[in-house]
């Protein structure tokens, strides 16, 4: 028998042993991040909050959307889960952000580097498709229960898409225009930010908005390592058998979702320019 | 000194290019070293210069290397071996940063499918290589609105490169080459993806371009016709390999094999050909005063010739004189030939092309005399034979 399991419990148990004291700073720093968060967003008054994001889905997405965040949220407000769903989205928007803080440089790299890119293909295959239980394990190890372990796995699940679809838009750059750049003189870096980067933008922010919306999934999972937020209520639901608390929280992880997908897409489509 | 001198110029695709480089200098063929070892030779021992202010023309068919050729002048591919000078400097031995200030300052490049940034205006697309540069907004708008009026894009400043035609996103992209006050620039099949109409006008207007701004252009075009309307030089470029440099008219009329001489079969060579290249340089002449009836009958039936030239001494052009007159001319006892010397005849000169000695054919039916528009000397006589075989030649062979 080969003992895969035996060997990776090792290697986790090893990076506990000898990289303890950088968990904890690890730990200490998102925990901040998840709580400064956590308060802007419980400390504002819930009707500022609420008009702030419905104000936000109607500039970007049309009165439809606007309309639809202000009724959907004041559901949520209605039937008690203001405070998890602010919990929530805080550990949402960290995740998202950190993941996006690595996976988007990594994305760049692979496309610039094809060693890099053959590298990191199946890297991102296994973290997509490992079920996302399982992060939870070592999450727990290292940095024990609560938010930080959630943020860690949701970072871990959420990050893919970030690095696919930034390599994808870069590569997606005509190939007459990266030479016509060079041909100027351009160096890398105007290259990159320049040309790759804004030609990429809609393909890129497509990737913005999968990792929030796997980031959403993930949050809710992440509940049972009592990382709370809506995620909690759900859990509650399930193992007491409430079917109407799993669905009222179910209900509000949708409504959630559906907003920031919303304004996450409507970043990605492109502007509309005024014809002259 | 040349603008651009380039020596040796070899470009090899694959992984063992030092083996390739020394099967080239035993003399394999392209062919045979793709068969052993896998690598494509793209460029072949290129060796030409350009001089500064010369409409340079690349021509050949896809696979030639002529875009990869143009590609090794700015290194956006480095060529394997071969040196490339300009104004004297070895570009393939610049760093990273001295290859950047010269693609910057001296080098600027058009592509054929125009490259042009389409989440920028018109303006900002022209002023992009100033932006590379590091100048500042105004700065660089003040500059990309002068090149503007030069290529005729007024008025299309603020649009973007979508909304534009062909060939008005190629002014936008030789708009964005001129910016940059390069001296040399690179033109890959530019005009190669406009409609014939309007790659005409674009052809007219970068030779005007051309007159008023003297740049050295080197140009790449699979269209023999192209090449000549626009090329002081062409070369020719079949497998890699430069097969034959000059201008237009040397390599209409002396193809320097078949290749070349079945591209040129196809040009209307009307228009290009001139009386300078048809004329025979050595023409037997009557000249007036020293060769009078007498003198003037003997080089007739010497040459079995019944027109003959007739010149001064110092060799200006007076007319042409016929057998029966000179003749009769004899008959009367006259001593010069002044008298039948025919002075009102069409004369050509070395430049005139082909085209424009049409009408001499229905005009007369002497030779044409080729002189020289300023001293009014002899240069050369075209026969009516020559004349009329060039322009029909081509359909009757």
């Amino acid at each position: 028998m080969i003992k895969i399991g035996k060997y990776i419990e090792q290697f986790i148990n090893w990076l506990t042993h000898n990289f303890g004291p950088f968990f904890k700073t690890v730990k200490v720093g998102v925990e901040a991040m998840v709580n400064s968060v956590q308060w802007l967003l419980t400390f504002t008054p819930f009707y500022v909050v609420i008009a702030l994001l419905a104000v936000l889905a109607w500039r970007r997405a049309g009165w439809g959307v606007g309309v639809m965040t202000l009724l959907g949220l004041g559901l949520i407000y209605g039937m008690g889960y203001w405070g998890q769903t602010m919990e929530t989205l805080a550990l949402i928007l960290v995740s998202a952000v950190i993941a996006l803080l690595i996976g988007i440089p990594l994305g760049i790299w692979a496309a610039k580097n094809s060693t890099a890119g053959k590298i990191m293909r199946p890297l991102m295959d296994f973290m997509q498709t490992m079920p996302a239980f399982v992060y939870l394990i070592p999450a727990v190890l290292f940095f024990g229960l609560g938010k930080v372990p959630g943020v860690f796995a949701t970072i871990i699940f959420a990050m893919p898409p970030a690095v696919r679809l930034t390599t994808l838009g870069i590569k997606q750059v005509p190939e007459d225009i990266v030479e016509a750049t060079r041909s100027f003189g351009a160096t890398s870096r105007q290259l990159l930010f320049k040309v790759e980067l804004p030609l990429a933008m809609p393909t890129l922010l497509a990737g913005v908005n999968q990792t929030i919306m796997m980031a959403l999934s993930m949050v809710v999972i992440s509940a049972m390592i009592a990382a709370g937020g809506l995620g909690e209520v759900v859990l509650k639901g399930i193992t007491q058998l409430k079917i109407g608390l799993g669905f009222e929280g179910g209900i509000a992880v949708v409504i959630l979702a559906i907003i920031l997908d919303r304004i996450t897409q409507s970043f990605g489509k492109k502007k509309q320019r005024a014809k002259h | 000194m040349p603008k651009l001198q380039i020596d040796n110029l070899t470009l090899i695709f694959g992984r063992e290019r030092n083996t390739v480089l020394q099967l080239l200098r035993e003399g394999k063929s392209k062919a045979d070293i793709l068969d052993a070892t896998g690598c494509t030779v793209a460029v072949k021992n290129a060796s030409f210069q350009i001089e500064k202010g010369e409409f340079f023309v690349i021509m050949g068919l896809s696979g030639s290397g002529k875009s990869s050729l143009l590609r090794c002048l700015n290194r956006l591919i480095e060529p394997t071996a071969g040196d490339i000078l300009l104004n004297g400097t070895n570009i393939t031995t610049l760093n990273e940063k001295e290859l950047q200030q010269t693609r910057r300052k001296e080098i600027s490049m058009v592509f054929q499918k125009f490259g042009l940034l389409p989440h920028r205006t018109v303006l900002e697309n022209i002023a992009f290589g100033l932006e590379l540069q590091g100048m500042s907004l105004p700065e660089r708008s003040a500059k990309a609105t002068e090149v503007v009026e030069l290529v005729g894009l007024k008025g299309y400043e603020q649009m973007l490169p979508s909304e534009l035609s062909g060939g008005m996103q190629q002014r936008v992209g030789l708009a964005r080459a001129l910016a940059n006050g390069p001296e040399v620039l690179l033109m890959d099949e530019a005009f190669s993806a406009l409609d014939p109409l309007i790659r005409t006008q674009m052809q007219d207007e970068l030779l005007d371009l051309q007159e008023k701004m003297h740049k050295t252009i080197i140009f790449i075009t699979h269209d023999l016709d192209e090449a000549i309307r626009l090329g002081d030089r062409i070369a020719i470029m079949k497998d890699g390999e430069v097969i034959q440099i000059g201008t237009p008219e040397e390599i209409l009329t002396a193809p320097a094999n078949d290749y070349v001489s079945s591209f040129v079969e196809k040009v209307d060579r009307k228009t290009i050909i001139t009386a300078s290249s048809m004329m025979d340089t050595k023409p037997t002449v009557a000249v007036f005063r020293k060769d009078g009836p007498e003198g003037s009958l003997r080089k007739m039936r010497a040459t079995g010739l019944d027109i003959l030239p007739a010149v001064t001494v110092d060799k200006h052009f007076l007319g042409f004189v016929y057998l029966r007159e000179v003749l009769e001319v004899k008959k009367r006892g006259e001593p010069t030939i002044e008298s039948v010397i025919h002075r009102d005849v069409p004369v050509a000169h070395p430049d005139t092309t082909v085209e424009q000695m049409l009408p001499f054919i229905a005009e007369t039916d002497k030779p044409v005399a080729v002189v020289d528009p300023k001293s009014n000397k002899l240069l050369g006589l075209i026969s009516q034979t020559s004349l009329i075989i060039e322009t029909t030649g081509n359909q009757l062979v």
